[in-house]
C-alpha cells in the first residue's frame, strides 16, 4: 500500500509524501484509501453529476478532501469543498495537505456539522464519511485525541448513526453519500434504515484486510422509494417485510405509470 | 474562512434561536483569486442571505456590494458578478472571531479556520 500515489492515477489522487501529519491525527490508512479507490471507481459518474458542494465529515489528515478535489479538478470547474473534524490538529493537517495539492477546501472545527445543519440543508451534492467504525467500550467514543478517530461504541455505530440523519438533511434532492462501513457496522440495517429514509443503495468497494472487511457504500434519494411515514412505521413489520412492501409499491407505481402513458399514446 | 462559509454558519448553542448571521471580528483579512465561475455564482445567487453577505463584506473592508437585495437580473451582469465572486470567494477571515448575535459567545478563527466546538454546557 505504501508506494500507493507513485502509479499513474497519481496526479487525480493526494499523493502520500505530500499528506502532511501529527501524531494525534489518523494517517491515511485501508479505509482511506478503500474509500479513495470508491471515488474512482465512480468518477465517471461524480463528472457527470456535476457537484456544486461537497462535503467531508471528519477529515483527518486530508487525503480524501483532497483526492476529492483532485479527481474532480479542472473537468468540473467552480466545486466548493467543505470539510469538519472535532480534533483541532486534523484541520490543520488537512489546511497543509489540501495547501501540498494546490487545492482549497474550507475547514471547520465541529462535531460533525454542527453550526452548517440550518443554512447547508439541502445544499450538499456529495458527501464522503470514513468515520469512527470500530466497536469500543462506549466511553471511548468522542474522547480527545486519537482515539476519537476510531472509537465508534457499541458496534462501532454511535457516530455513524449520529451522522446517517444529518446527512439526510444535508444531501440536496440529488445529493451522494459515500460512506466506509464495518461488516460489524452491519451495513445492511443501515442500508434498510437509509431506504426508510428514500435512499438507495450500492456497495461500490468491498475489501478484506488482515483485521477487519470494509465496506464503502453509496447512497443516494431515489425518488421511487417512498419513505415510511410514522404510520407504516408503527405497523409492526419486520425490516425486510417493509422493504418487499417498498419493492411492490414500486412495481405498482410503475405499473401504473406504463398504463397512463399508453393511454395518453 | 470565505465569506461563503460565513454565510453557512449559524450559532449552534443550545437554546439560542437566532443565530444567524455571525458577527465578525477582524483580526486579519487576506485575499487569495479564485477562477471566476459565472455557473457557481448564479447557483449560489438564489442560496445566499444577501445582508449578511453585505455586512460581512462590509466588516472585511469591502464596500462594493449593493446594500439592497439586488434583483435577479443582475446576475447577467458581468460587473455584478465580479464583485459577488471577490465577496463570496476571495475574501478571507484568517484571524479574528465569529459572535453568536444572541449571546455574544465567541468562536475563534485561527489560520483561517472557525473553532464551533462547544463546551459541555451549550450543547
Ligand atoms: C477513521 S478517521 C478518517 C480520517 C480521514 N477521513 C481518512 O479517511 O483518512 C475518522 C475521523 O473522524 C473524526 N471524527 C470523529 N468523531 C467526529 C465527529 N463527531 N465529528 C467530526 N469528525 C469526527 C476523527 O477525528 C478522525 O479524524
Amino acid at each position: 500500500m505504501h508506494n500507493r500515489g507513485s502509479n499513474k492515477i497519481s496526479s487525480r489522487i493526494a499523493q502520500i509524501r505530500l499528506v502532511s501529519s501529527h501524531p494525534e491525527v489518523y494517517e491515511p490508512c485501508d479505509d482511506s484509501f478503500a474509500l479513495v479507490d470508491a471515488l474512482l471507481a465512480d468518477r465517471n459518474n461524480l463528472l457527470e453529476h456535476r457537484p456544486t458542494l461537497c462535503m467531508e465529515v471528519g477529515c483527518g489528515s486530508g487525503y480524501v478532501i483532497t483526492s476529492l478535489a483532485l479527481m474532480l479538478g479542472e473537468e468540473v470547474p467552480g466545486v466548493q469543498y467543505i470539510a469538519t473534524d472535532t480534533n483541532p490538529h486534523a484541520v490543520e493537517v488537512t489546511r497543509e495537505t489540501l495547501k501540498a495539492h494546490g487545492v482549497h477546501a474550507e475547514l471547520i472545527n465541529t462535531d460533525i456539522a454542527s453550526g452548517l445543519e440550518k443554512r447547508l440543508a439541502g445544499l450538499i451534492d456529495v458527501m464522503v464519511v470514513n468515520p469512527p467504525y470500530v466497536p469500543t467500550p462506549e466511553e471511548e467514543v468522542g474522547r480527545e485525541g486519537i482515539a476519537s478517530a476510531w472509537a465508534g461504541g457499541e458496534n462501532g455505530r454511535r457516530i455513524i448513526d449520529k451522522i446517517l440523519p444529518i446527512a439526510d438533511k444535508l444531501l440536496s434532492d440529488r445529493g451522494w453519500l459515500y460512506m466506509v462501513t464495518l461488516t460489524t457496522n452491519n451495513p445492511s440495517q443501515i442500508c434498510l434504515q437509509m431506504r426508510e429514509k428514500g435512499y438507495a443503495s450500492r456497495i461500490i468497494v468491498q475489501r478484506s484486510t488482515e483485521e477487519e472487511s470494509l465496506h464503502i457504500i453509496k447512497f443516494w434519494r431515489d425518488f421511487g422509494i417512498k419513505p415510511d411515514t410514522k404510520e407504516n412505521m408503527t405497523v409492526n413489520k419486520t425490516a425486510p417485510a417493509r422493504v418487499l412492501d417498498t419493492l411492490l409499491s414500486q412495481v405498482h407505481w410503475l405499473s401504473l405509470k406504463k398504463s397512463g402513458n399508453s393511454n395518453s399514446s | 474562512m470565505r465569506l461563503l462559509t460565513h454565510n453557512m454558519l449559524s450559532s449552534n448553542i443550545k437554546g439560542v434561536t437566532n443565530g444567524f448571521p455571525l458577527l465578525i471580528e477582524v483580526e486579519k483579512v487576506i485575499e487569495k483569486p479564485v477562477d471566476f465561475n459565472p455557473d457557481f455564482l448564479k447557483n449560489m445567487f438564489v442560496k445566499v442571505d444577501w445582508k449578511a453577505l453585505v455586512d460581512a463584506s462590509r466588516s472585511l473592508g469591502y464596500a462594493e456590494l449593493p446594500e439592497e437585495t439586488p434583483e435577479s437580473s443582475v446576475i447577467d451582469s458581468d460587473d455584478f458578478l465580479r464583485k459577488f465572486h471577490h465577496a463570496l470567494l476571495e475574501l478571507h477571515l484568517e484571524e479574528g472571531a465569529l459572535v453568536c448575535p444572541e449571546t455574544e459567545r465567541k468562536f475563534p478563527v485561527s489560520k483561517g479556520i472557525p473553532n464551533m466546538l462547544l463546551h459541555e454546557d451549550e450543547v
